[in-house]
């Protein structure tokens, strides 16, 4: 008598825990991560930009025939949004980053470009693979998500077919966290935060790809459960496996974080005053909202003040004044 | 014999950033503002102290003051707020910075500077800092942290150095600019900055030379320079009418080898015979508001177009000095402007009409210069250089607050024989500060000064050993003050010099008598080697 009581109940709990795990979770993060990300975002926007301080890395525009750098000291809004690109798309400030190295006595600047290649590898890996995910969310799926699948498998190593971003994405993790301990520097600022968002990455890309080599994964299961929560019409299929479980939490924690963390540097970058403003301040004149007036010592005051010394010195006095 | 300096070890940081104590130690620290000269700009707790008590004599409610100052500069600075929240910590900016290069100091990498301030923000007004603490980055507001705060802040010379590296852009002079705001807010100023900013505002420059002695001092300029041209030139001061206001900074009228650099800028005026006023008011450029907070720097600024609206000028041409460019470039106009009294500037001489600066009005004097050299209206005999061989320091503010960089190459270029750039990673928009400045060029701060000049010093030394560079030239009255020093203690034998030094040796004046003198008053050529005993021996 009990158990036919206790079986149904045990059963919708479990149902009810499952439920809470592939549905509930992931639309709360997802929630977090829009709404915080967006809290942020306008946060930053809130706050005016007072005055127009691009870091100029070229020659600004001035004379004619003096060659201007219009990417690295734009002077229009169009070279800004083309400086902006450049920093978004190939981060073009850390690759010009170099190293300082004693050598003979003296400071050496060697080109280092690893920070630059893992980070821009990283970057793009990652976009490739949110992306290829559509495949999951979008039924039929677009012509350019299976393009960019075939690009991404082109080499045909293994079955399934070796995605490149996987093991890009997988090497350059490694390499931001191996500096991290290795580079003595870098350990001295590293935080916790640094390293828990690295570590929440590496899982959520160990455990991907662990289903898609590894362990066999229901792939339909999944996809249902896909389409369900981006059509708002959850279902909660069976047979999803615990490796996709983790997968997904640890999704939903990185989404979760994302705003409260450094990683809402993709919403700042596009924000910074020293990158996206054009150097244009002598031709143009950039308004400050909240430019108030200041005690100054004014013209009057200081002749006054040095009134014997101007007239012993015979600099002229302000005629107006002077009658 | 082996020389100890130059070894500048590279020791991995083992300490905890967190931990905020500082030993003032003497030479690497500025000595605090004098309380009349902070009671002389309004500016408040004026007091006696010293960083290295114990008891700074900050309010009691230094903290409320500090959290609430925080607070208004994250709602006025959208570059404070954001640089607060999107630093990863890659650590791009690390060897950057010339002050961790010279000192091995971990909390002079500017993300560990910014990291300071960063903290107590993260403690106090994220969500995650004040339920996290530590863990998230957090740290208490302590007086500790005020006087870390203040032996950082005064340790960096916002020159925007690794602002060029940083992939986001994090500006490091922006949040040292805040963080001193914050610490004027509690008194904690440095003399070297107050009692100039002070002087400026009160009497017109930073020395305080009042209206007679300004005159003076062009005088006697002007005399010097009939000794070695056989010309006298005109000095008008205050001249009503006058088609250009001429501003520069006051160590031009009062320092070496600054002083040759005014000398220049005589004999070009005369010779192409610009209708140009001096005025004793606004006998400054340089602004060390800039070095104290928003507002001091909107307060000296004034007086330039005030001066320039009173004298009734149409444009305004600006001398060689690096932060003042800083400020006329990228604050001047939103902070005093709209400078609709003036027009757009335009060359007497070739007709130009610099459309760089049609709504500020001003114009940097090497743009002036390499428009008059482009278009022929000069003669230059650069045999007169020839005992130079002559390289160029690219001052921080005009190359990364503005892109001034071709300019001056071109001046310097046509005045010389002999030019030498120093490595590709060390000029430009890449260019090493001094390690004066931003107001640390005092010399009770001369340790860290002769740190955070190192590695300038060693790319000089780099051309000075491959092409006997013996010259250094540059555009910033703060280099021209501190860099004789820096070089006479790492690279000895290499001098200082003005663009404009350069361009007023070579000038040719109509009607000058034959130069036998450069404008230091030194033989034009260099002194023929004595031979050596050791050599005649030898044969």
């Amino acid at each position: 008598m009990a158990a036919l009581v206790a079986v149904p109940l045990l059963a919708s709990a479990a149902g009810v825990g499952k439920g809470i795990l592939l549905v509930g979770i992931p639309y709360a993060a997802f929630a977090i991560f829009l709404g915080g990300l967006c809290w942020r975002v306008v946060g930053w926007a809130r706050s005016p930009v007072p005055f127009r301080i691009p870091t100029t890395c070229g020659q600004q525009t001035s004379l004619p025939w003096i060659k201007s750098a219009p990417l690295d000291n734009p002077s229009t809004g169009l070279g800004a949004v083309g400086r902006m690109a450049l920093e978004v798309l190939l981060f073009r400030s850390l690759f010009r980053n170099n190293r300082a190295e004693i050598y003979d006595q003296r400071y050496v600047f060697g080109d280092s470009k690893w920070l630059w290649l893992g980070a821009l590898a990283f970057h793009w890996s990652l976009l490739v693979i949110l992306l290829r995910h559509l495949r999951l969310f979008v039924q039929p799926v677009p012509a350019f998500v299976l393009f960019m699948g075939k690009v991404d498998s082109f080499f045909q190593i293994g079955a399934p077919a070796l995605y490149l971003s996987n093991v890009v994405v997988l090497c350059a993790l490694a390499y931001l966290l191996l500096r991290r301990l290795w580079d003595l520097r870098l350990r001295y600022i590293s935080q916790f935060s640094d390293y828990f968002a690295l570590l929440l990455l590496l899982g959520t890309a160990l455990t991907g790809v662990l289903m898609r080599y590894g362990t066999r994964v229901d792939v339909v299961a999944v996809k249902r459960l896909a389409i369900g929560l981006a059509t708002f019409q959850p279902v909660v299929p069976d047979g999803v496996g615990i490796v996709f479980l983790i997968h997904l939490l640890m999704v939903s924690a990185l989404a979760a974080y994302f705003p409260f963390s450094k990683l809402v540097h993709m919403g700042g970058v596009f924000l910074s005053p020293t990158r996206n403003l054009a150097n244009n301040s002598r031709m143009k004149r950039h308004v400050n909202p909240w430019n108030y007036p200041v005690k100054t010592h004014t013209y009057a005051e200081w002749e006054e003040e040095f009134r014997d010394k101007l007239l012993m010195a015979e600099i002229p006095l302000d005629e107006a004044k002077h009658d | 014999m082996t020389d100890n300096r130059h070894k500048i070890e590279q020791v991995p940081p083992r300490s905890d950033w967190r931990d905020p104590a500082v030993e003032f130690r003497k030479g690497t620290y500025c000595h605090s503002a004098g309380a009349k000269y902070v009671e002389a700009l309004g500016l408040p707790n004026p007091r006696d102290w010293n960083p290295a008590d114990a008891d700074w004599k900050l309010p009691s409610d230094w903290k409320e003051i500090i959290l609430n100052g925080m607070a208004e500069r994250l709602e006025r600075f959208r570059s404070f707020k954001l640089f607060m929240d999107v630093c990863v910590r890659c650590g791009a900016c690390a060897d950057k910075c010339h002050y961790y290069l010279g000192s091995n100091d971990p909390k002079n990498m500017p993300m560990v500077r910014a990291e300071l301030i960063r903290s107590v923000y993260r403690r106090y007004f994220t969500p995650a800092g004040r339920v996290f603490g530590s863990l998230a980055g957090g740290r208490e507001l302590t007086e500790e942290v005020i006087k870390e705060w203040f032996y950082y802040f005064y340790q960096c010379s916002e020159c925007r150095r690794c602002s060029v590296f940083c992939p986001f852009g994090i500006d490091t002079a922006e949040i040292t600019m805040i963080g001193r705001e914050l610490l004027n807010l509690l008194g904690c100023n440095i003399n070297w900055i107050t009692k100039p900013a002070a002087d400026c505002f009160r009497v017109g420059n930073h020395l305080g030379i009042q209206p007679h002695a300004f005159k003076d001092s062009l005088e006697f300029a002007a005399d010097e320079l009939e000794e070695v041209t056989g010309i006298r030139v005109d000095i008008p001061i205050g001249k009503k009418g006058a088609e250009v206001l001429f501003v520069m900074p006051s160590a031009d009228f009062f320092a070496t080898p600054h002083y040759y650099t005014l000398l220049g800028y005589m004999s070009l005026f005369h010779e192409i015979g610009l209708d140009f006023t001096y005025s004793a008011y606004a006998s400054e450029g340089g602004n060390f508001g800039l070095f104290t907070s928003h507002e001091m720097m909107k307060r000296l600024n004034a007086k330039i177009y005030d001066e320039a609206r009173r004298l009734g000028v149409k444009w305004i041409l600006g001398g060689e000095c690096g932060h003042m460019w800083r400020v006329l470039h990228q604050y001047m106009e939103t902070m005093n402007g709209p400078a609709d009294f003036l027009e757009a500037p335009v060359s007497p001489v070739t007709g130009t009409r610099f459309e760089n600066a049609r709504s500020t009005s001003m114009v940097h004097i090497c743009e002036f210069t390499a428009d008059l050299l482009y278009h022929d209206k000069i003669t230059l005999d650069p045999k007169r250089n020839d005992k130079w061989s002559v390289t160029y320091h690219d001052s921080c503010n005009p190359a990364r607050g503005m892109g001034l960089l071709e300019e001056p190459r071109y001046v310097l270029k046509r005045a010389c024989n002999n030019f030498h750039e120093m490595p590709e990673n060390t000029i430009r928009e890449q260019t090493f500060c001094c390690g004066s400045g931003s107001g640390l060029g005092t010399d009770e701060n001369l340790e860290m000064r002769l740190r955070g000049g190192f590695p300038r010093a060693n790319a000089v030394r780099h051309v000075r050993e491959k092409h006997g560079v013996n010259l250094l030239s540059c555009i910033c009255a703060i280099d021209k003050a501190t860099m004789p020093t820096l070089l006479e203690y790492w690279v000895p034998g290499v001098e200082v010099a003005g663009v404009h030094e350069l361009l007023g040796n070579a000038l040719v004046m109509t009607g000058e008598k034959e130069r036998t003198t450069n404008l230091r008053g030194e033989p034009l050529q260099a002194a023929v080697p004595e031979t050596s005993p050791a050599e005649v021996v030898h044969g």
